[in-house]
This record gives structure tokens, C-alpha cells and sequence, in this order.
């Protein structure tokens, strides 16, 4: 499974990278990305989770892995 | 209060005649909201020359995303619907929360990186320092008024050094800021003359700025080229002003309201001072439990919505504290749980227009909150009647009367 931001949808709001901040960072604008290929491990999975669920745009997304 | 907030004619229903300056809505609006919510759930009003308000998550989420239908131009609700010097759209008075796009994003995009996490994040021991030097200065007070003394003070004093204004000049903010966010229900031709001591103070320091430029973000307004080109006086000041305005009493009344819970709510202080790493969380529950900005918009032509036929230039107030309470959206939306982990809240706003200083609000409001807790791990309300609230679209409280304990 992967993670992946809609930076159409992103509009800087903060929540992921300070909830998940292995997971996600922040670029000059504030706004969220995901750091490497966003390929999560199980040890990894709930965060991801935690940061789509508290995202107000609704920016988040867990896709399978092609 | 005014001798013409005094003279305002009472609320009866407020499905059908709502003002968010009325001293039943000022003192609790959140049962008017939930009542609205399940009998409208779109309000109407006729006072301020005509304007609704939605009381779902779901119309607060699609108006703030639709900026075709609804504009920004002017965001706070008042009688004076077109200031007659109010620059037009898309810039508006204060960019870019009163700029629609394509201008909007441009105007957005020059502010973004000053309040990104990075440079706010080097702002926290200066917002500490601040914090200290006011609990500082209450002495051993066992009772004292944590609004004025307290709460009031951290954002100015950020606030004024991010512009390069003197520190000095505190009072003068408050004032600019009670003028334009309290004093909405004025007559225009009682309003607009208000506003003159505060475009010479904004002129005075823009010409000081010029004369003498220097790190801060004043000088870079002026300073920033984009294409070549500098960014017209007009609209230095509209975001100067905006970032004064939105800087102040937000996070003001973000942090009373957050000591003022926790003055009643004993579990949840002696929680914070035991786990203070459940304050990220608690904060995030705080800006959605008391989210203290609603915002407006005005219809850019007649629309129906959802049934409600509003007509070009109607107010829309944008409630995001009322989608914060929507139990559609929030398990148990009427209570405060600290330790709400999923919390999907809209106190910074929704769209392109979400709160560029969030990132600034956060950090004062989780310091200010730490080290007052840690100063007073136990207070109560001295005179919990003394509490007084701020009127209009920033709600948060203004005098919260405390006692000391132990
Ligand atoms: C707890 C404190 C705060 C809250 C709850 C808050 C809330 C909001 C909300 C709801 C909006 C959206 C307005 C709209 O949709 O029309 C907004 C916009 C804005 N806020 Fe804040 N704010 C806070 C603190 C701050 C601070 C400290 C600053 C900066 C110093 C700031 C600067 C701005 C700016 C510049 C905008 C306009 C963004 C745009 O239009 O693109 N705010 N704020």
C-alpha cells in the first residue's frame, strides 16, 4: 500500500506532518508532501490512517501498490 | 457596550432574523446553532441588508470551496456593504482573504512562506519569552483577570515584531482590532470615519519602512518583486492590515477560551499537566470545540442553495465553528473529549482561503496554554458571571476573572 497527497486538494492545513511526521513533511509554501515513495509498512499503516482521517481536505489517500 | 448595541432590537427567532451581535448568540451560540441546524438548517436574517447562514458542515465546506458562486470580497459582515474607497475585486480591502481567484492565489502564494512551519517554528522562544514575561508580572496575584492580563497579550507582541511595528504601540492594535471585527453594527456614515486613525497609523509605518527598511515582514511587502514588478501600496497595506487583524485576536481568543475551559474542567487540566504530550491533540480539540472564526461571503449572483433562494449580494456567514459542533461529521460534536484523535475540525477554514497564520495559531496557542498550566496547575473561575465574550465573528472570551488554587 502507498500514500500519496492530492496536491490539487492540499491546502497546507498541517495535520499530517505533525501527526505523522515520518511519514509526511512540509515544503517552503507549508504545504504537505510525502516523503520517498510513500510505500507504507504495516508498522507504518495506522499512522497513515490517522493522518488521512484528520485531514480537512480530505487530501489523503492509501492506493495499492501497483 | 455601545449605547447602539444597547438599542438593537432583541432576537426572537433567529431562524428568520439571526445577528451574531446579539447578546443571547454572543453569550452561547451554540444552542442557537444546533437548534438552527436541525430546523432550517439555513438561517436568513434581514438585518445587515439581507444575509444567511448555513449551520451544516457539509453547506459551511461547499460555500468556502465555491468561489464561483460566493465571493470574498468582503468577509466581514457589517452595514456597509461597499465601502465607497473599498478597492474592488479581485483584490479587496485586504488581500488575500478579501481576493477571489486567479488574483487570490497570487496574493496568497507571497505570504505562504513567511508563516510555513519552518520560520513560525523559529518564532517559539520569542512566543515562550512573552508567555513568561506576563506570568511574570502577575507577582503572587492569587486572583486576576487571565483575558486582560494575559490572553490578550502574546499575539500582539508576535505580531508586532513579524511587521516591525514598536511593541509600544499594543494598545493602538487592539483598538484597530475592536474596530473592525467588534463594531460591525454601526451606520456607514458612523463606521467609515473610525477607520482614519488607523490608515495614518498603517501610512506613518509604511513610510517609516520606506525611509528605512529592515528584516522584517513589512519591508519585504514592499520590497518583494514578482515579474519584475513591486506590489502596489494598496495592496502592502491591505495585507499588512489583514495580517494585524487576523493575528490578534484569533489566537487571543483561541488561547482565553482555552484557559477558561480548563478553569471548569479539572480532569482535563491536571490531564495536560500530567501528559503534556497529549497537548498537540487537546490543542486540536480546543480550536474545534471553541473555534473562534466565522467568516463571511456575498452572493455573486441570485442562486438557489439547496432551496434558498439568495440573491446577488447577500451575505453568506461562513460558520466553521458551527460545522465543528455538526454530529454528522463529529462523534459525540457536542462534547469536549482532550484526547480526540481523529478530528477532522474547520477552525482554520476550508479551501483556498485556510488560515495562512495556522501554523503561527498553533504554536502560540500550545505555548501559551503549557506554560500558563505550568505556572497554575490549578485555577478556578472567581466569578464565573464576570466572563464576558467578544461580539461578531471572533468569539472568544475577553475577561475571565480566575482564582489561584493551592
Ligand atoms: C486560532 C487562531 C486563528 C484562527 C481560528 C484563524 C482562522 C482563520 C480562518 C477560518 C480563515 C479563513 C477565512 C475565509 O475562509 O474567509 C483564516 C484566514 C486567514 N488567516 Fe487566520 N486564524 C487564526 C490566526 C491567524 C494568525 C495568527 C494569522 C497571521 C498572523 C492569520 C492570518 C490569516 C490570513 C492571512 C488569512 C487569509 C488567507 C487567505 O485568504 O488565503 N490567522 N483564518
Amino acid at each position: 500500500m502507498k500514500v500519496v497527497i492530492d496536491a490539487e486538494l492540499c491546502q497546507g492545513q498541517g495535520r499530517c506532518f505533525s501527526i505523522a511526521p515520518s511519514i509526511f513533511d512540509f515544503d517552503d509554501l507549508g504545504s504537505g508532501f510525502v516523503i520517498g515513495d510513500g510505500t507504507l509498512s504495516p508498522e507504518t499503516m495506522d499512522l497513515a490512517r490517522l493522518a488521512q482521517a484528520n485531514c480537512p481536505e480530505h487530501a489523503i489517500f492509501i492506493e495499492e501498490s501497483p | 457596550m455601545s449605547t447602539e448595541a444597547e438599542a438593537k432590537r432583541a432576537v426572537v427567532d433567529f431562524a428568520t432574523d439571526w445577528d451574531h451581535t446579539d447578546p443571547t448568540w454572543v453569550h452561547d451560540p451554540y444552542p442557537i446553532w444546533e437548534d438552527l441546524r436541525e430546523r432550517c438548517p439555513v438561517a436568513h436574517t434581514d438585518r445587515y441588508a439581507g444575509g444567511w447562514f448555513p449551520t451544516t458542515h457539509e453547506m459551511v465546506s461547499e460555500i468556502a470551496n465555491d468561489t464561483e458562486h460566493f465571493t470574498s470580497r468582503m468577509v466581514v459582515v457589517t452595514n456597509n456593504k461597499f465601502p465607497p474607497n473599498a478597492p474592488p475585486a479581485p483584490m479587496g480591502g485586504a488581500p488575500p482573504i478579501t481576493s477571489d481567484p486567479p488574483f487570490h492565489r497570487f496574493a496568497r502564494r507571497l505570504i505562504l512562506p513567511a508563516f510555513a512551519p519552518g520560520p513560525v517554528n523559529a518564532l517559539e522562544g520569542q512566543v515562550r519569552a512573552l508567555c513568561t514575561k506576563h506570568l511574570d508580572a502577575l507577582g503572587d496575584a492569587k486572583e486576576f483577570d487571565a483575558g486582560s492580563k494575559y490572553a490578550q497579550y502574546i499575539s500582539p507582541g508576535v505580531i508586532a515584531k513579524m511587521l516591525g511595528f514598536p511593541e509600544a504601540d499594543e494598545d493602538l492594535f487592539r483598538d484597530f482590532v475592536h474596530l473592525v471585527l467588534d463594531l460591525v453594527d454601526l451606520a456607514p456614515e458612523e463606521r467609515g470615519p473610525l477607520f482614519l486613525p488607523m490608515a495614518e497609523y498603517f501610512n506613518a509605518q509604511i513610510e517609516e519602512h520606506v525611509a528605512r527598511p529592515r528584516e522584517d515582514f513589512t519591508s519585504y511587502l514592499l520590497n518583494v518583486e514578482i515579474d519584475g514588478k513591486k506590489l502596489s501600496l494598496e495592496h502592502v497595506r491591505g495585507t499588512m492590515v489583514l495580517t494585524l487583524v487576523a493575528g490578534i485576536d484569533t489566537t487571543w481568543s483561541a488561547i482565553g477560551s482555552a484557559i477558561w475551559h480548563l478553569a471548569q474542567h479539572p480532569e482535563d487540566r491536571a490531564r495536560l499537566v500530567h501528559e503534556p504530550e497529549l497537548l498537540p491533540v487537546a490543542i486540536e480539540e480546543f480550536l474545534r470545540y471553541y473555534a473562534p472564526v466565522t467568516m463571511a461571503r456575498l452572493v455573486k449572483e441570485d442562486l438557489d442553495f439547496h432551496g434558498c433562494s439568495m440573491k446577488k449580494d447577500d451575505w453568506v456567514l461562513v460558520g466553521f465553528p458551527a460545522a465543528n459542533r455538526d454530529p454528522m461529521v463529529f462523534k459525540d460534536a457536542d462534547k469536549f473529549i482532550i484526547d480526540r484523535a481523529v478530528n477532522r475540525h474547520a477552525a482554520f477554514g476550508l479551501g483556498i482561503h485556510r488560515c495562512v497564520g495556522s501554523n503561527l495559531a498553533r504554536m502560540e496557542l500550545r505555548v501559551a496554554v503549557e506554560e500558563f498550566i505550568q505556572r497554575y496547575p490549578q485555577f478556578e473561575l472567581a466569578d464565573p458571571s464576570g466572563v464576558t465574550w467578544a461580539p461578531g465573528q471572533v468569539r472568544g472570551p475577553r475577561a475571565i476573572p480566575l482564582r489561584v488554587l493551592a
